[in-house]
């Protein structure tokens, strides 16, 4: 495949960044998105053509959530369910041109070309993405009873690997279905329990602080969620709150 | 409870609620203004409507009601702006291409219903109430009435007034579609079974009040 790529360039966080546009020629439909860079990237070391282009990953097997990328108008490409690293050059065509670009929110400054700064989301986990419990030896399995059902919700919610494309998807930058992700996976399960309403609390107030935008429910981030989390989740952090704030 | 409408979710929960309150004024609503085009005379809807303007319980829910749009507006207005502000920098590919479509609208659909709003008050409330507009009727059982049923017909002769009413409507049917099932999401009901039946009645209840609204001055016009 030969591809037309257009990708954000910006040196550093305070520089004005640009598209540039580059070609990349002899792509095996079966490369990665991230392996097609590696090979553009490959091309402009051996010419000396421009610095390589910066992009986050780490695990590339679609669990870590480093490799965001917005790729033609969408998060993580045109692929369903998929991060970028598990996306596949056969959801292209021969000749097309791709649009890469950074997450875009305030909250998630651009660090380097295609590579943004995502520690608002250690934020909002350290305000209270955590059960405090002392260590110590390693507790029976089945100790404590969950229910299945609440087991199975707490298991989709804990699904979410913070890759932010939530934000980068939605129309108000929005980080809502990752914070009520968190606050779900904990209110279901008899451990997180103990500090639910703090949690549900902190977590938003930081949420809000940090400048993430409001939800309008459109949607748009379980539709590109690469972990296909469900909005129910954010209903469900929603009465969480009420009930922590109200009743 | 006391900061609870700092917090973004508890402004939202604040929009939802008096948003849901306005669904159920406007069917009272289009209940009593189809009265005029289901009725042979005017003196039904008369009837109504002064009860509506001159019941003191009503007076109490009249001014819930006005103070419900400006919560809901003033808290539209905020959680907008904030959301501007959480995006300085766009995509240069950004068509929102999984965002729900109903909702890309709500900012535009709102400015509609909002502008609309001050000419439908400046049109009937205003004119009826302060402006001395609405004459007298009486009716057979002695008792005298506003004949806002006359000022209403009158209006709805006028052509662009009845073109405005329809574009009008037309927004708060799209910003009904997304906000009515918007609110429950909002207020946490959130459900495999009744969510979608939610949004079914949404939409139902969307086309019922937009169209209903919308034959009051097409009626009037052509047949009145
Ligand atoms: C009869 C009049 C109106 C009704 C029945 C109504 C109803 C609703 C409902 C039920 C929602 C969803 C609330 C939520 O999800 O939290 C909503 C959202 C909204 N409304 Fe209204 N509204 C009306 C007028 C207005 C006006 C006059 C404005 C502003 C000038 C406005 C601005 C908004 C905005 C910006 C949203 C949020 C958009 C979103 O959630 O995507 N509305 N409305
Ligand atoms: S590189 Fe880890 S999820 Fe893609």
């Amino acid at each position: 495949m030969d591809l037309t790529l257009k990708i954000w360039r910006q040196e550093n966080a305070a520089a004005k960044g640009r598209f540039e546009t580059y070609k990349v020629t002899n792509i095996s439909p079966d490369c990665s998105f991230l392996e097609m860079l590696d090979i553009l990237n490959q091309q402009m070391i051996e010419n000396q053509i421009t610095l390589p282009v910066c992009f986050d990953n780490d695990c590339r097997e679609g669990i870590c959530g480093m490799c965001g990328l917005y790729i033609n108008g969408r998060p993580h490409g045109p692929d369903k369910g998929v991060t970028t690293c598990q996306l596949h050059m056969r959801k292209f065509k021969n000749g097309d041109t791709i649009v890469i670009e950074p997450w875009r929110a305030r909250p998630f400054p651009v660090i380097k070309d295609l590579v943004v700064d995502r520690s608002a989301f250690d934020k909002i986990i350290e305000a209270g993405g955590y059960i405090s419990v002392s260590t110590g030896g390693v507790p029976d399995a089945n100790s404590i009873p969950v229910p299945k059902k609440k087991a199975d919700v707490a298991m989709d919610a804990a699904a979410c690997i913070g890759c932010g494309a939530c934000v980068a998807s939605c129309k108000n930058a929005s980080a809502m279905l990752f914070v009520s992700a968190k606050v779900s996976h904990f209110a279901n399960l008899p451990q997180g329990k103990v500090e639910a309403k703090e949690r549900v609390k902190n977590m938003v107030a930081k949420m809000d602080e940090l400048g993430f935008g409001n939800c309008t429910n459109t949607g748009a981030c379980e539709a590109e969620c690469p972990k296909e989390i469900s909005i129910s989740h954010i209903a469900r952090m929603n009465r969480e709150f009420f009930a922590a704030k109200i009743l | 409870m006391s900061n609870v409408f700092t917090f973004s979710i508890g402004r939202k929960l604040i929009m939802s609620l008096m948003g849901l309150f306005l669904c159920a004024f406007l069917l009272v609503h289009l209940g009593i203004n189809l009265l005029l085009i289901f009725c042979d005379t005017t003196e039904p809807f008369n009837i109504a409507a002064n009860f509506m303007a001159s019941n003191v319980v009503i007076k109490v829910f009249e001014i819930g009601l006005f103070g419900g749009i400006l919560l809901h507006i003033i808290y539209a207005v905020i959680l907008t702006i904030k959301n501007w502000f959480a995006r300085t920098v766009g995509y240069k590919v950004g068509n929102n291409q999984q965002t729900s479509f109903f909702s890309k609208y709500m900012v535009h659909t709102a400015s509609i219903i909002g502008i609309f709003l001050i000419l439908h008050l400046m049109d009937f409330y205003v004119k009826a109430k302060f402006l001395g507009g609405a004459t007298s009727v009486t009716y057979e059982d002695g008792k005298t009435f506003h004949d806002l049923g006359a000022l209403v017909i009158a209006r709805f002769h006028i052509g662009w007034v009845v073109m405005v009413y329809i574009v009008a409507l037309l927004g708060l049917g799209f910003h009904l579609i997304h906000g009515f099932q918007s609110a429950f999401q909002t207020i946490g009901l959130n459900h495999p079974v009744y969510t979608p039946i939610i949004k079914g009645l949404g939409l139902f209840y969307s086309v019922v009040v937009a169209a209903g609204f919308m034959a009051i001055p097409i009626v009037v016009y052509f047949f009145k």
